[in-house]
């Protein structure tokens, strides 16, 4: 019988009341009395030099507060990056400044030069119309090679070139040298993963606010980690100490971590606030985000696969270029090296495992984390390139994966991790069974029948999730710590609010968190309410990223709650005139062990708040913890993924017949909103493997712009009900953290792309194409090229 | 300027509006109703799905004055007249067909035209009709179940894991 309340529970979810009805509180259904609205210029050039910005005519236009443009900013600090790699040779990441308005050159389509500050917007987009821009066009670098060519344009004329940094990493070059050289099979593979546009549903808003009074600033923003908005556009922009902002992240439709960076907007925003002292509201259009917020995954690669004889993998070697884009954004740097090259053993126990990054400045709208942030880049290739090597070896790809597993844990990869647990063989029997294994010949037949032609793709994964510990973290050139906190406030009546660091913007916080805490004190969940997203209300918070709120924040509500727990039981015992060691607490009842005697969870609370029996001496009134956890690893969740699609060899056309899932998530607190972030997971990965690109023209104009040219996945491009299963059954639960969670967010996404392309590949060999691979998006034209290439 | 009468989820409005204005932005910044979401720029994603005399329109393809004497009704006039709930709210609840909720007006209210027009939709119906909704997060399959829920169909035997 499934639980119905508390840990482990599909509790509905209490904040879709709300949603459901219109009431939700998004940033851009804020306004501020009096309010201006800020327009932005934004490049139409991939690269040019400004020679002038001449905004004397725009500002005598109507309802024109004031105009803004790079010199504004001089002497104030450019938008930071928070984390430092390190180049093999030793040497720091070029860094390149990155003010808040273009200074000198646009180095992006998007790249604001100027913002219009206005009593309306139409009155703001008017006066841009009017600004004089004298910009000298210049030669683009796109592509990532030729911008390391000798003699390529150069996208920041302080460097000395184009390349960021070129890491290496894993096992020396001599011992992978050697097992290459050893090997009796390798198998090599070049791919792309393709550019993507995260497109949460919501754009992007930013309100600042500024009080004279005193001389304090508010930014209302679209964040997934308003402390560290906060921290980073406080410290290293603006130069406002902490207790002078306040950063709040309402209501905010989606983020898959296009929401984690600090923008420009952000930064203008506040700033522009203090210096009218007017509120400044700026929202995104649909194609303004397209060139604006942070885009995900462009890497090339090329990986090597060395196997023995018996078909064991000895080796991998992989060497990728990575694009930055045009400015470093926050978590850039952090992406294709410690959130990539960390994950490149997979599942499987190969003994030399070697990272080679090559991160390279082009003329495009920086990169960063999209949901799962290096670790899809990684599974792609890898998945990919097993898949090749079990074609051209002879041998079934399960039975090629599930050889090579690694069986005992904990395991220390050659790439720094230590997997603290996991099962793969149980997640890969429960996929086998649930895709029907056994009748994919006689499906295929039936496809056949019809002309089409079937195939069946199988990979399985592993992420590091939860990020991490600080210390590590801070080794590996971090410039954050990556805890997070909880303050429990019990209130006189018993009722408790939870003010927690990590941000929901679809994840259901509002209603699994008190699960935990409901569980914990065995009290009704409805007597539980969460507060997140107001750096004024709670203590601190690293936010939502990396499938790490529960299993961070969490574990740091935990730890508050057992504080509570403990000094709940100290009241407990004075009024009941007994040892403190005897309290039990269950179902929201504080006992006399072996006794009848007994205090409810009520009663308790109100002592603590009217102490007029209570212990003054021994402990304080009130009953409030807080608890900051950093977790003493990441964990690891891995799964099985197979998919079977049917391919149109008229046309090219891909369709998803068969999909399933199964995960290793650990322990659950709310097994429908994990499988629902599960089904949203998939549904990017298989729309990153069939239908989402973003082009860039050769010149940098950015081509996919709008949804008319950038295909998001819709309802019918995704997989009927009855041949999709999402299955989280196998748990192995994480070992170090308190609720034993490892995280889901992101599972989907990086498990997905690589088990459709492996299907798309069968079909192909099946119908005689001697086809090894096909870059996604694997739209129709490029499988039909492929078949008659 | 001019001046429109309309009627706004069952309450007559009268307000001067712009030429330019559009229907969104009468929505959300005239009469507050800021359930109406934009999010996109070319008709594209259905955030802003109204109703205007019973059809399913897209409030970023239509200006304030176009509606004039016009009946509309907006996300924030589905609910039960006790404040529960409806049919297709609910059942959008009770099958997790919401994650961050921003295009969740818009697919409630295709939802209601659908099963005015088709009231025992099939899946493929119900896929083929959001044609014009995008979701980000939900991945639709949950979004898809809730409306045949919504139908009355049984959809306890579709695998919920």
């Amino acid at each position: 019988m499934p639980k119905d309340h508390g840990i482990g529970a599909s509790q509905k979810r209490r904040e879709d009341v709300r949603f459901l009805t219109g009431a939700g509180n998004y940033t851009d259904d804020i306004n501020l009395h009096g309010q201006a609205y800020v327009y932005f210029l934004r490049s139409d050039m991939a690269h040019g030099k400004i020679n002038k910005v001449d905004t004397e005519e725009a500002s005598q236009m109507p309802g024109v507060v004031r105009i803004f443009t790079g010199a504004d900013f001089e002497g104030i600090g450019g938008l930071p990056c928070g984390w430092q790699v390190t180049d093999k040779n030793g040497d720091p990441m070029k860094e390149p400044a990155h003010p808040v308005l273009a200074q000198g050159k646009v180095r992006h389509v998007g790249d604001p030069v100027a913002a219009v500050v206005a009593d309306s917007l139409e009155e703001a987009r008017t006066a841009a119309e009017a600004i004089e821009l004298d910009i000298e066009e210049l030669p683009a670098v796109v592509d990532m090679k030729a911008a390391l060519a000798d003699g390529a344009t150069k996208v920041h004329d302080d460097l000395s070139d184009n390349l960021c940094y070129d890491w290496q990493f894993g096992t020396d070059t001599e011992a992978t040298d050697k097992a290459f050289a050893e090997a009796a099979h390798v198998t090599t593979l070049e791919l792309v993963n393709n550019r993507l546009v995260a497109n949460p549903m919501e754009p992007r808003v930013a309100v600042g606010d500024y009080s004279r009074a005193n001389d304090e600033s508010t930014l209302y923003t679209t964040s997934q980690n308003p402390h560290v908005i906060r921290l980073l556009m406080g410290a290293f922009v603006l130069g406002i100490p902490e207790h002078k902002l306040r950063v709040v992240a309402p209501d905010v439709g989606g983020g898959f971590g296009t929401k984690i960076f600090h923008y420009a907007e952000e930064a203008f925003c506040t700033f522009a606030a203090r210096q009218i002292n007017r509120p400044v509201k700026w929202t995104s259009s649909r194609s303004e985000a397209f060139m604006s917020d942070a885009h995900g995954r462009d890497h090339v690669t090329k990986i090597e696969l060395a196997l023995d004889a018996d078909n064991n993998f000895t080796a991998v070697r992989t060497d990728t270029y990575a694009n930055m884009g045009a400015y470093l954004s926050t978590f850039s740097s952090s992406v294709p090296t410690w959130l990539h090259g960390t994950l490149m053993a997979g599942n499987y126990k190969t003994p030399a495992v070697q990272v080679n990054v090559k991160a390279v400045f082009t003329n495009t709208v920086p990169v960063d984390a999209y949901r799962g942030a290096g670790r899809p880049e990684a599974t792609f290739q890898l998945e990919r390139v097993i898949d090749k090597a079990a074609r051209e070896l002879g041998v079934d790809p399960i039975a090629l994966r599930r050889q090579n597993f690694i069986t005992q844990f904990p395991y220390e990869t050659p790439v720094a991790v230590a997997y603290d647990t996991g099962d793969y063989e149980a997640t890969m029997a429960k996929m086998e069974e649930l895709m029907d294994i056994p009748g994919f010949p006689e499906r295929r037949k039936a496809s056949e029948a019809k002309g089409k032609l079937r195939g069946l793709g199988v990979n399985c994964f592993i992420e590091a999730c939860g990020i991490a510990p600080s210390n590590l973290v801070g080794q590996l050139g971090a410039r954050a710590g990556l805890y997070d906190a909880a303050t429990v406030r019990v209130n006189a009546t018993g009722s408790i609010s939870v003010m927690v660091g990590a941000h929901s913007h679809g994840q259901g916080h509002e209603t699994a968190f008190p699960q935990v805490v409901a569980e914990m004190l065995g009290i009704d969940e409805s007597m539980v309410d969460i507060v997140h997203g107001d750096t004024s209300k709670i203590p601190f918070g690293m936010g939502t990223y990396g499938s790490r709120s529960i299993a961070v924040c969490g574990s740091a509500m935990v730890r508050a709650t057992e504080k509570i727990i403990n000094k709940a039981k100290k009241i407990a015992a004075h009024l009941l005139e007994a040892a403190e060691t005897d309290i039990e607490l269950k179902d929201g009842q504080f006992s006399v062990a072996g006794t009848d005697k007994s205090v409810a969870w009520g009663d308790v609370t109100l002592a603590a708040y009217v102490p007029h029996n209570y212990p003054l001496e021994d402990i304080e009134p009130g009953l409030e913890e807080t608890a900051f956890y950093d977790p003493s690893n990441f964990t690891y969740p891995a799964g099985a993924y197979a998919c079977e699609v049917e391919l149109d060899p008229e046309t090219g056309e891909v369709t998803i017949e068969k999909f399933v899932s199964a995960d290793d998530f650990g322990n659950v607190i709310n097994p429908m909103i994990v499988e629902g972030q599960v089904h949203g997971g998939i549904a990017q990965g298989i729309g990153q493997a069939l239908l989402e690109n973003c082009a860039y023209d050769e010149n940098g104009q950015l081509l996919s712009a709008s949804y008319m040219d950038y295909a998001m996945p819709r309802a019918d491009d995704l997989p009927h009900m009855a041949n999709y299963t999402v299955d989280h059954s196998c748990q192995t639960p994480c070992t170090h953290n308190p609720l034993g969670v490892k995280g889901c967010g992101e599972a989907g996404a990086i498990g997905s792309p690589p088990t459709v392309v492996n299907a798309v590949i069968d079909a192909l060999q099946s119908g005689g194409h001697k086809v090894e691979h096909i870059d996604m998006p694997v739209s129709p034209s490029r499988v039909w090229a492929a078949m008659n290439g | 300027m001019a001046e429109v009468t309309m009627t706004v989820n069952g309450k007559s409005v009268t307000k001067s509006v712009k030429g330019n204005t559009l229907m969104t932005e009468f929505l959300r910044d005239e009469l507050r109703l800021t359930g109406t979401h934009v999010g996109c720029d070319t008709s594209q994603c259905g955030a802003c799905n109204i109703h205007v005399n019973g059809n399913l329109v897209k409030a970023c393809t239509m200006f304030a004055g176009e509606a004039d004497g016009a009946e509309i009704s907006t996300i924030e006039g589905q609910a039960n007249a006790d404040g529960s709930l409806n049919v297709i709210q609910q059942a959008f609840q009770d099958h997790h067909g919401l994650q961050c909720g921003f295009c969740t007006p818009g697919m409630v209210m295709a939802a209601a035209s659908l099963l005015k027009e088709n009231p025992k939709p099939t899946e493929a119906e119900v896929r083929d009709y959001l044609e014009g909704n995008i979701c980000r997060c939900t991945g639709y399959h949950n979004i898809v179940k809730a409306i045949l829920a919504a139908s009355g169909q049984d959809v306890s035997g579709i695998a919920a894991e």
